[in-house]
């Protein structure tokens, strides 16, 4: 009989060793797949895959602001999740924070100055996001509901009401779509450096990175949401307002995923859709698990999942593959990542038997 | 990850594979030569697609592109091709990558990539653009921004014309749902080119049947598969004979195949999927403009802003009749219709065939250029008939005729 036991801690290298080696193996694994179904040569398509992230320059950046977006939600769900709230609502706050962006492009262009535009989107997506996130967490504190399945419905009403609006400024009639936004004026578009439209993004979230492990690891509330998460009769017992803490967080995450909306509707898409979000509020939850909530270590945890999604855009295109091809690639790898924390977090014990006899 | 969607995962069984095969074969091995005055064979030209092969909307996309490519004689390998790009920042990516990449000339096929399409053009102006389906060139003032589109609707028309005779035959067999006939037909949007696909195909059922009637409903996306076969499934529950539909998935023919109900398809031939069920469809070929636009941009020759293809120039087709389910003599009047529409005896919106809340529609204005405003500015009725896709490719036919009912409405 197998005997499977909590590991007390395995050390760093050993770790990474294994995540190593998964990766190794899933890659493998692929290999063996992409031959059988299609017959190509396995190290032709993940040079492709390389390709798709690193191909170009251009790739290159818009690699770097989609690993910028995808961080932000997760770093946005980050401090809910240390609290062992389970914010599954990213998605529909970041598309509230976009909808409020789009408004105000929309709406106030012509109305105020453009600095001022800024100013009213930098405050009011944010605030979009934490109202949305508020709610469930002012219904959990007070009478203790589901938050998995609150978070998670915002994101649907979200959705309609992002769906309402833009029917309400679809740029053709009966179009169903909002089209680009300013495009002749780029009035509210965040300006390119230089000639790089997404560098500001990436810099933008580089400082909420590096924020939000300050906030996290170095300040008081920081340290409430880790008791918090541990045990909230400790949180009691050591005075914790638990219920504000709560509430708390929630507005900061939310706020943080509406800024990330602003950053897609003004920085990068200049619409907005019922898809904007792309996902990212699910994807963000896997990013912070893999990174075990250190907003450091979750820039790699993005990038390796931004890496696969254009690595899996790229063999479709280049080798002509549905792209559902891609995804089974990305879930084998997924599958084999995830899979090792299994093997860092427990141990298998074969000799299990003769354990049991000396006991 | 990004493109959570459902669009993209949506794998239709239409032999699919065979398509994909044949559409990258004639990429990668179509062979050199091709017609004597052939341009540079070096030149570059790309093509972005918002699905893939698996959809007959694309899947049409790809085989014209495909061919124009063989046609011109160009370098397969030159020709650069983006599928499953969303409406959105990846489409501007997309275009400006195919710019990189050194293409002299850039398609993009679905009507909402105009805007990012619209945003590389003014990026990259030794690059030439197309919107097809779009409606902004006319009135950017970029010389290297396009659109295209062809009259369509008299391919519309004819299928319709296809579909009376079909509800003919079952009426004198008896075997109508209700006393009336009745169609039903799903679309995409509450957008002009749905609802003047779904009149001009009306009009030509009731050229036929005149006492037929239509529900439409409105699925509130181009591409759902599960959407577009429930709504179809209502729409046959509530007493349609005969479903069409302007929607990009195989729902809608699906449902029909699995009800035995016949159904007109667009876009492409589906007999091979739906034998029981499918009669004919109406397609753009997008292939005498792929060629003309791929030519002009090497060459450096002027293209049109707005260019519309038509029955006569090979751009509007008819798609195989399936002829175990098509009523006795069908081929023989559709040829006969067609004849007329092209010598111009006959018009699909010729307004003494249908009224407007029981008038007859003496003037409209069309919002033809598109501009913020959505108001009408260009009148379209003259000499008894409604002028679509004259004043600019793009449909704006988008008036609510009598006896077609919107149900179910999403919008």
């Amino acid at each position: 009989m197998v005997h499977i036991s909590k590991r007390l801690r395995m050390p760093v290298a050993q770790a990474m060793a294994v995540r190593l080696g998964a990766i190794a193996l899933a890659l493998l694994v692929c290999g063996i797949i992409t031959t059988l179904t299609t017959g190509l040569n396995p190290l032709d398509v993940y040079a492709s895959m390389f390709d798709g992230a690193f191909g170009t320059e251009r790739k290159f950046w818009v690699m770097l602001k989609e690993v910028a977006v995808l961080l932000c939600v997760s770093l946005a769900l980050t401090p809910a999740f240390r609290m062992r709230f389970w914010n599954l609502g990213g998605e529909g706050q970041v598309l509230m924070g976009a909808l409020v962006t789009a408004a105000c492009m929309i709406n106030l262009a012509d109305l105020v100055p453009e600095g001022l535009l800024f100013v009213l989107m930098l405050v009011l997506a944010p605030v979009a996001g934490a109202l949305w996130a508020a709610i469930p967490a002012l219904f959990k504190a007070r009478w203790n509901t589901n938050e998995t399945l609150f978070t998670l419905m915002m994101n649907y009403v979200a959705t309609q009401l992002v769906a309402y609006s833009i029917i309400k400024w679809e740029s053709s009639k009966g179009s169903g779509k909002v089209g680009v936004i300013n495009q002749s004026s780029n009035v509210g578009w965040l300006p390119a450096i230089g000639d790089n439209k997404y560098l500001l993004i990436v810099l933008l979230v580089a400082l909420v990175c590096v924020a939000m492990y300050v906030y996290l690891a170095h300040s008081k509330h920081g340290f409430e949401i880790a008791v918090v998460g541990e045990s909230v009769d400790t949180a009691r017992y050591l005075g914790i307002k638990v219920n504000r803490v709560i509430v708390r967080t929630l507005l900061l995450s939310g706020a943080v995923c509406g800024f990330t909306g602003f950053l897609l509707v003004s920085g990068a898409d200049h619409t907005i859709t019922t898809t904007l979000a792309g996902g990212a509020g699910f994807t963000g939850v896997m990013v912070a698990w893999l990174a075990k909530f250190n907003p450091f270590a979750m820039i790699g945890s993005s990038f390796l999942l931004v890496f696969m999604e254009m690595g899996a855009d790229e063999i479709s295109t280049a080798f002509g593959l549905n792209h559902g091809f891609g995804d089974i690639l990305t879930g084998v790898i997924l599958f084999f990542i995830i899979g090792s924390e299994f093997f860092i977090n427990y141990k298998l014990n074969f000799q299990a038997k003769e354990v049991e006899a000396h006991v | 990850m990004k493109q959570i969607s459902m669009d993209r995962r949506q794998a239709l069984k239409l032999g699919m594979g065979s398509a994909a095969a044949l559409a990258l074969t004639a990429c990668k091995t179509g062979k050199d030569g091709g017609s004597g005055a052939a341009p540079a064979k070096d030149a570059k030209v790309g093509l972005i697609c918002l699905h893939d092969e698996n959809s007959p909307y694309d899947r049409n996309f790809l085989d014209a592109f495909n061919k124009a490519v063989e046609q011109l004689g160009l370098n397969p390998d030159s020709c650069l091709v983006k599928t499953n790009i969303p409406e959105g920042q990846e489409c501007y990516d997309a275009a400006a990558e195919l710019a990189d990449a050194g293409c002299v000339a850039v398609v993009a096929d679905s009507n909402g990539h105009e805007d990012y399409i619209l945003q590389a053009a003014s990026e990259f102006p030794e690059v030439h653009f197309c919107s097809a389906t779009g409606t902004k060139a006319h009135t950017s003032g970029l010389d290297n921004f396009h659109n295209a589109f062809a009259s369509i609707y008299e391919g519309r028309y004819l299928t319709g014309v296809a579909a009376g005779m079909k509800l003919k035959e079952l009426a004198d067999a008896g075997k109508l749902k209700g006393a009336a006939p009745k169609i039903g037909y799903v679309g995409a949007y509450p957008y002009a080119e749905v609802i003047s696909g779904y009149t001009s195909f009306y009009l030509g059922v009731k050229s036929v049947m005149p006492d037929v009637t239509m529900d439409v409903t409105y699925t509130g996306t181009w591409y759902d598969e599960a959407a577009e076969k429930e709504a179809a499934n209502k729409l046959m529950e509530d007493g349609a004979d005969l479903i069409s539909q302007h929607a990009d998935s195989m729902g809608a023919p699906t449902a029909c195949e699995n009800a035995g109900v016949v159904d007109v398809a667009y876009n492409g031939s589906i007999i091979d999927a739906c034998p029981k069920t499918s009669l004919i469809s109406a397609a753009i070929n997008w292939e005498p403009y792929f060629a003309y636009f791929f030519k002009a941009a090497q060459e450096g020759s002027t293209i049109d802003a707005d260019w519309t293809g038509s029955l006569k120039d090979g751009s509007v087709v008819l798609t195989e009749l399936n002829k175990d389910i098509a009523a006795a003599g069908t081929a023989e009047k559709l040829e006969e219709i067609k004849a007329k529409l092209e010598d111009g005896s006959l018009h699909v919106f010729d307004t003494t065939t249908f009224t407007v809340n029981g008038k007859q529609l003496d003037s409209y204005q069309a919002d033809v250029d598109d501009d913020a405003e959505h108001k009408g500015d260009t009148e379209v009725v003259a000499d008894g008939y409604f002028h679509e896709s004259e004043k600019r490719s793009a449909p704006y036919f988008d008036l609510k005729i009598d006896g077609i009912n919107l149900v179910e409405s999403k919008q």
